[in-house]
């Protein structure tokens, strides 16, 4: 009865035209989805710029744009990983300040300092397995898991420093938190920040896209009692995503500690997980897991980057930033879901 | 027994074009119980639902309550008109005590509170004269089973029911406590209540019915006073169709039958299996019949590792194996197509492409992990080639496909492993005829490369006509087998006497 659709009933002759105008639909489908908030961040940018008069594109403001995003952009990939298997991951924030906190004590051992790098690293990466192994193999909901590591892991941040500022004005691997990669001598160049996030995000979509993990982590996602009837680890992704979430948690700590030689386990990374869910939702990724892009994410991350930036141009008074940003938060959202109706399933 | 309490005349219910209920004329009095009988899918939930309300019958039938013509709407019309069902899977809520649930709905309250005091008297009564062995206070979650469908009767007591619909009441009570339920449908009975009581066993039918009313597609095709409750007189009516000639066998069943492939012995998970064993040889399709809950289902997922099992082993081309994950059944070669192809099986969202590719894409990765997408694309095109797949392309997500199609990409998962066992559950559930008929040439085959094939269906027609070997369960044993010999066929009525354990009745 359901097979009286489109495609079930058609001649053969036409079926070949049908099926290429199906395809070429499909792809404009695609492409408007991918673009997804894209229009959205263009015209916040465009309307920014004619609001500043015209402070808004210069290379040194689009470079502060560009930094003041790359740590909201790290988090938010791990956080992707975690959306799209239908879960969240909460402690980001406290999984950051506790790396920095980690990694700027080792780099003051005089012996050990150039390890505080990869220090950090594994201390996102530890957290992020714990967190993952407490979802998967005790079946806890990763809210209530999350919710807890947000708070002991914070609790933890502030242990490693005896609760105070730790500073380290000569941190090795300094350039990766205020550097810059010189493009073009003298006319163009990025800050290393961005470099690694923009790395990050292209890691991230190899991983979803090219590898078997990445059409796992969508199956989980997309259903989870037919992933694991169809043989797929289900446990073993959970992990791995939580996993991934830490270790890129870890890596914006060690951003945060190198750009400011210094971290404070208490205020450090407070409430960064919601701007990174929030950049991933802005990103059109299924809050109920299965849908969603990488790209998407990096989009959703410069959203936030530039309504802080424009709105700061512009001379928009801290309290009212708060308003305008998740108003158009809601908005932006609103208006996705207004676009993709009657398009595909949501 | 005189007038009716209950007349329906040429009630129909139409579905998006379908008919699951034509022109049913039922009539029941007060002081009977009146038994509904048929396979699965014959119409009886329909009509419960119709007279529940839940469903609005189509226009042209009637509905008489005591001789006056009503009409049955929303959720609480059936019990405005004096029915009450009582359904399967009971409708309690566990967190509220038993006279709340009794008064669900209708609470008494005293200027905005609620008069729990008056509501806990209010029920007193009812539950003595049931005899019930719990307080009105008590938490329904500290109850029985059987208690709990105590508690639907006092509510439909409570309603002033004048009609009770049970659906298979005795499913999940144990032998006493279904003693005691049917000491008080009796009860029920001598107190004027009409009683229509849907149930597949045979035995309980016999015990209980004062009449028989069977329908078979939505029709009725026959009711029996007393003196006529036979066992084959009602299978007879229950399954009597053709078995139309649209099914493939072509595949020789002896041919295949040389080594046993998979042979499950003894398998439980202490609920809905009790020690199964079966055999499945190369080349041979064996069926799997039962009614709804006889354990099939829960059985192949003790198989292929879904569920943990209490005990068994499975033996693969006579080499015990160890499964305990749906995966290393796939990597065994067993693989198994679940009878719930949206919850279970395919990911909607996702492409076709990866929905046939998901079980091999470990196995196609090239340095271990990255995906190959020529091989993918290579094996979608010929699955959608090889079963006739009708969609745009191998890249539209699985979820727009029709029933039929979604049924193939599925299969094609399964076969992308090429596997040794092939367990498929309701194959053609939701699917439409076309579809059905290819579904049954790729069964036949596979049978005929090799496979071994076992195929859990509830259409008898259906496994008749596919199967060399019919093992059926019943309550969660083998009730036994029934095999084809040169001049006898497999039988409706054979199985069916299996499935409802009519065997014993009649010897």
């Amino acid at each position: 009865m359901p097979d009286n659709g489109a495609s079930g009933g058609q001649p053969a002759a036409t079926t070949t035209n049908g099926a290429a105008a199906e395809t070429k639909r499909q792809r404009v489908r695609v492409l408007i989805s991918a673009l997804g908030m894209l229009p959205v961040l263009l015209t916040l940018c465009i309307g920014f710029h004619l609001l500043s008069e015209g402070r808004f594109f210069t290379g040194q403001n689009l470079g502060i744009v560009l930094q003041q995003a790359a740590v909201n952009t790290v988090l938010a990939a791990g956080m992707t990983f975690v959306i799209l298997t239908g879960g969240i991951d909460l402690s980001v924030g406290s999984i950051l300040a506790a790396s920095a906190m980690a990694g700027l004590t080792l780099s003051k051992v005089p012996e050990l300092g150039m390890l505080w790098l990869p220090a950090a690293l594994l201390t996102g990466l530890g957290f992020g397995v714990v967190n993952g192994a407490l979802i998967a193999l005790l079946r806890l909901p990763p809210f209530i898991v999350t919710l807890g590591s947000l708070t002991a892991v914070r609790g933890l941040a502030r242990l490693l420093g005896a609760d105070t500022t730790v500073f380290n004005p000569s941190i090795p691997y300094a350039f990766i938190g205020n550097g810059s990669l010189t493009l073009i001598p003298g006319v163009a160049s990025i800050p290393w920040l961005s470099v690694i996030a923009l790395l990050v995000i292209f890691v991230s979509w190899l991983v979803l896209r090219r590898t078997v993990l990445g059409v796992h982590i969508y199956a989980v996602g997309g259903n989870e009692s037919a992933a694991r009837l169809a043989g797929i680890k289900v446990w073993a992704v959970l992990i791995f995503v939580y996993g991934v979430s830490g270790l890129f948690a870890g890596l914006g700590g060690a951003m945060q500690a190198a750009r400011l030689y210094a971290a404070n386990g208490l205020q450090l990374g407070q409430s960064y997980e919601l701007d990174a869910i929030t950049a991933v939702i802005l990103g059109g990724t299924s809050f109920v897991g299965g849908i969603g892009s990488i790209w998407g994410t990096l989009v959703g991350a410069l959203i936030i980057a530039v309504l802080s930036n424009g709105l700061i141009l512009i001379g928009v008074s801290d309290i009212w930033q708060y308003v305008i940003k998740g108003l158009v938060i809601i908005g932006a959202v609103a208006l996705d879901r207004y676009r993709l109706q009657g398009s595909a399933r949501t | 027994m005189n007038d009716p309490i209950l007349e329906m005349r040429g009630v129909s219910k139409t579905f998006f074009g379908i008919k699951a209920l034509r022109a049913v004329d039922l009539t029941v009095y007060a002081g009977e119980i009146h038994a509904l009988m048929g396979e699965n899918g014959a119409g009886k939930s329909t009509l419960m639902k119709i007279l529940s309300g839940a469903y609005r019958p189509d226009p042209g039938g009637e509905i008489r309550i005591e001789g006056r013509a009503v009409r049955i709407e929303g959720p609480l019309g059936g019990r405005a008109a004096g029915i009450s069902i009582i359904y399967q899977e009971l409708s309690l809520a566990p967190n509220l005590t038993v006279a709340e649930n009794i008064y669900l709905g209708r609470e008494i309250s005293r200027s905005g509170l609620l008069a729990r005091g008056t509501m806990r008297e209010g029920v007193g009564p009812i539950l003595t004269r049931l005899g019930a062995d719990f307080l009105p206070s008590t938490l329904v979650a500290h109850l029985s089973m059987g208690q709990r469908q105590l508690v639907e009767i006092a509510r439909a007591l409570h309603a002033r029911s004048k009609i009770l619909i049970m659906d298979e009441p005795t499913t999940s009570l144990s032998a006493a406590e279904s003693e005691r339920l049917f000491a008080l449908i009796r009860q029920l009975r001598a107190e004027g209540l009409a009683i229509i009581y849907i149930s597949h066993r045979m035995d309980e039918v016999y015990a209980l019915g004062d009449r028989v009313t069977v329908l078979r597609d939505g029709r009725l095709v026959g009711s029996l006073d007393k003196p006529e409750i036979r066992a084959d007189t009602i299978v007879r009516l229950m399954v009597g169709r053709d078995v139309s000639s649209f099914y493939k066998k072509d595949h020789d069943p002896e041919a295949g039958r040389g080594h046993p492939v998979l042979a499950a012995i003894d398998m439980a998970d202490g609920q809905r299996v009790k020690g199964c064993s079966l055999t499945v040889h190369a080349g041979e399709v064996v069926g799997l019949a039962g009614l709804i809950g006889a354990g099939r289902t829960e059985l192949a997922h003790l198989i292929i590792g879904a569920s943990p099992k209490t005990s068994g082993r499975l033996e693969l081309e006579g080499r015990p194996v160890e499964i305990r994950t749906p995966g290393e059944a796939l990597e065994a070669g067993i693989a198994y197509l679940t009878e719930d192809r949206k919850a279970l099986g395919l990911f909607l969202d996702m492409s076709c492409l990866d929905n046939i590719n998901l079980a091999v894409l470990g196995r196609d990765a090239k340095l271990g992990w990255v995906l190959d997408r020529d091989k993918a694309r290579e094996r979608a095109d010929r699955a959608f080639a090889g079963l006739s797949i009708r969609a745009a392309n191998v890249g539209v997500p699985a979820g727009g496909l029709s029933g039929g199609n979604q049924q193939k990409v599925l299969l094609s998962r399964l076969l992308a492993i090429a596997p040794k066992v092939l367990i498929l559950d309701e194959p053609t559930r939701g699917v439409d005829v076309g579809a059905k008929s290819e579904i049954y040439s790729i069964i036949d085959n596979l049978a005929k490369a090799g496979t071994a094939i076992l195929v859990i269906s509830s259409d008898l027609p259906e496994i008749i006509g596919i199967c060399d070997r019919v093992v059926v369960m019943r309550s969660g044993h083998i009730a036994g087998e029934v095999t084809r010999g040169p001049n006898s066929p497999l039988t409706q009525e054979d199985i069916m006497a299996l499935a409802t354990g009519m065997e014993h009745l009649d010897a």
